[in-house]
């Protein structure tokens, strides 16, 4: 019980992640620059995905928050991602 | 009876208010996930128009407002990390500054909409409606995502000004901050969306 919500994270920790962040936005501007046809788009939401994933658990402080948060959270992701996927099928096939 | 009423406790529970913000915060993300889902179909169909009409896009201000948006995220978690060590005035600054970076971006985004506007370029203008298939989609959904972003921008910004005179009144201390961690949360959530609107809006090769 202790352990949830007293948690701090320190300033240092919250700047590095920043600096990831800002790496990561330079490199999605760069990848973009060349043209690998579809991997292209590819990267660019992989490294989105990798920056969310730095958001949701350093800033927003789900490293921290309880299991069941962090369950809840991955599963919108997942749902979503089973969205898009039946959704692509379904055009693919039509 | 007196025994009692010294055990009485505050009814209080700042996880199941947390718990309750998430929830808010998953209808936001599958609402704008259906308009991205929307938008791959589209940009699957066609592709060679959306990439045509993205270069209308300038990449500067996406980054700019990326960058903005990005430390604007850092200061509003580190508020909460101010208020945890009991300084009030540091939160404050914090808050202040996050709002600041709201403003910023949403005068960019002012000039930027602006000038797409000047050329006679918004949401059933003439011009429009004479635009390939392709770039009519592109510019609408762009127009809708990026607006819809920027009312949560305003909304958000609301919030965070209702967190910095609660914090200055005394009523979100170093014991009960949930409020502004809400706050925050919403906050991020704003930053959130904006990573993967940059990319797919500005970025399309």
């Amino acid at each position: 019980m202790e352990n949830h919500g007293s948690h701090i994270t320190e300033y240092k920790v919250l700047v590095r992640v920043l600096f990831v962040l800002l790496l990561c936005t330079f490199l999605t501007i760069s990848v973009t620059g060349f043209n690998l046809g579809a991997f292209t788009v590819t990267i660019a939401l992989l490294i989105a995905g990798f920056k969310s994933y730095m958001v949701l658990s350093y800033f927003m402080h789900l490293k921290y928050e309880s299991l069941l948060l962090r369950i809840l959270v991955s599963m919108v992701f997942v749902l979503f991602i089973i969205i898009v996927l039946i959704t692509f099928i379904d055009y693919s096939f039509r | 009876m007196s025994e009692h009423i010294t055990h009485v406790e505050e009814h209080r529970d700042d996880e199941a208010s947390k718990l309750g913000m998430w929830l808010f915060i998953f209808t936001e993300l599958l609402l704008f996930g259906g308009l991205f889902l929307v938008y791959s179909v589209f940009r699957m169909q066609y592709p060679a128009n959306f990439h045509e009409a993205s270069l209308e896009l300038s990449v500067t201000i996406g980054a700019i407002n990326t960058v903005v948006l990005l430390f604007s995220s850092m200061t509003i978690a580190m508020a909460i990390t101010a208020i945890q060590k009991k300084n009030k005035k540091l939160t404050l600054r914090l808050i202040s500054v996050t709002v600041l970076m709201a403003l910023i971006f949403l005068v960019n985004k002012y000039f930027e909409w602006g000038h797409k506007f000047e050329h006679g370029l918004y949401p059933g203008s003439d011009l429009m409606h004479l635009l390939e298939r392709g770039h009519h989609l592109y510019f609408s959904l762009y127009f809708f995502m990026t607006g819809l972003h920027a009312l949560h921008i305003i909304v958000g910004m609301i919030l965070l000004i209702i967190c910095y005179v609660k914090v200055s009144k005394g009523s979100i201390t170093n014991d009960r901050f949930v409020f502004l961690e809400n706050g925050a949360l919403y906050w991020h959530l704003v930053d959130l969306i904006w990573i993967f609107l940059f990319p797919l809006m500005y970025l399309i090769s």
